[in-house]
């Protein structure tokens, strides 16, 4: 949660943590799963957290290579990758238990979702905070900026939002499901 | 047991060597490019700039740009190749890690005319607003660090204070929100500028343009 509220100020930079966080997920998944048969259980979590602490550091010199602009956006939060529960929780629940391909499709299809869910976060915020998207100006010069939105406190309104949204269509189509359920049954 | 963590652990190490090994070259090359953009936005005017290193006697000898280190500092000249002042480094400890930074000083002005951030991996959205926060930024545009009548140390030394309680040039008014940064900012300016100062602006005549120094 926390470098998903607080990078995701802007499109672009959550767009690149999610990019980093699903690059190091694929790739901790797929060394967790080819090594299973090799780690013994008591020192497993250990073996993990060493591999995703890999993984983040290539990650960190590979976006300063790329970037040193977007590395300083960034900030302390591509480290904080280590800690990210998704990661490790992948790695335990689902690549030390089955094979390589569909570790694979497990990162991506994990990592996917996390950028996808990075990006609903900072388009909203960017478009209303700076009026821009992935920087370039969708407003005149006279839209006045929700300066909150980029600060914390955006990201929780943002995040508050959205799951409103989905629970309100969650609900409907229950309710929705209920009632034809009810008229085919009469 | 161990085997299985101290093989990964091998494997893992010489993981982490290799990319360092091959991103090392690109990264310095990045942080040259940012440096060179960084002198030319804290010294407004100056369109080049030469590297100088501090010798043991506490003289300049001119360096070659890519050079690095704490003991550099670099003279930025407009287009008729006129000195338009010196970009200084300052380092020291933000909320989260060290903070690098660069200053602009002008000689004529004995003022600092503006900073950039080269390194830091302050809190986005409250630590890096010293980057952004234009009331912060303000502080800069001619922050006095003039030196007393013999030449020896700072008249003042540049303070942190509290938003809008500025009175006096050399303070700088702090970031409610990122007071620990801000205040970190304001120090590490205050300790380099009290070490610089005084060492390059006697020796202003070294920095004058000169052929093949860039």
């Amino acid at each position: 949660m926390c470098p998903v509220l607080a990078v995701t100020n802007t499109a672009k930079n959550a767009l690149a943590m999610g990019l980093a966080t699903a690059f190091v997920l694929i790739m901790s998944n797929l060394v967790v799963s080819s090594l299973r048969r090799y780690v013994p259980k008591q020192v497993r979590i250990v073996t993990f957290i060493l591999v995703i602490a890999t993984f983040v550091t290539i990650v960190d010199y590979l976006i300063q290579a790329i970037s040193l602009e977007l590395h300083k956006a960034l900030g302390a939060f591509i480290s904080l990758i280590v800690v990210n529960c998704l990661i490790l929780g992948r790695a335990e629940a689902f690549a030390s238990k089955n094979g390589i391909y569909r570790s694979l499709l497990d990162g991506l299809g994990m990592g996917v979702g996390f950028i996808m869910a990075l990006l609903c976060l900072g388009v909203v915020r960017e478009i209303l905070g700076s009026g821009s998207l992935f920087g370039l100006q969708l407003f005149g010069e006279g839209y006045q900026e929700w300066i909150i939105m980029l600060l914390p406190p955006g990201g929780f309104f943002t995040l508050a939002g959205w799951l409103l949204l989905f629970n309100w269509l969650a609900k409907r189509r229950e309710r929705r499901a209920n009632s034809t359920g009810k008229e085919s049954i009469s | 047991m161990y085997r299985a963590v101290v093989g990964i652990g091998l494997a893992c190490g010489i993981a982490i060597v290799m990319v360092y090994e091959l991103t090392g070259p690109i990264i310095r090359q990045n942080k040259i490019e940012m440096r060179e953009k960084a002198i030319t936005k804290v010294l407004p005017g100056a369109t080049t700039s030469a590297a100088f290193r501090l010798n043991q006697s506490g003289g300049f000898d001119p360096v070659p740009s890519d050079n690095e280190g704490d003991d550099l500092v670099f003279a930025g000249y407009d287009d008729n190749h006129e000195l338009v002042g010196l970009a200084i480094a300052a380092r020291g400890m933000g909320y989260q890690d060290v903070i690098r930074l660069l200053y602009g000083y002008s000689f004529e002005k004995q003022a600092i005319l503006g900073i950039s951030v080269l390194e830091s991996r302050e809190t986005p959205g409250l630590g890096d607003r010293i980057e952004t926060d234009p009331d912060f930024l303000r502080n800069f545009g001619n922050l006095d660090v003039s030196l007393t009548p013999d030449g020896a140390e700072l008249a003042n030394l540049i303070e942190f204070v509290k938003p809008g309680e500025k009175n006096d040039p050399w303070q700088i008014d702090g970031i409610s929100g990122a007071t620990v940064t801000s205040k970190a900012t304001a120090n590490m300016l205050s300790e380099s500028s009290a070490r610089w100062i005084p060492t390059v602006h006697p020796k202003k005549e070294v920095f004058q343009y000169r052929e093949g120094v860039e």
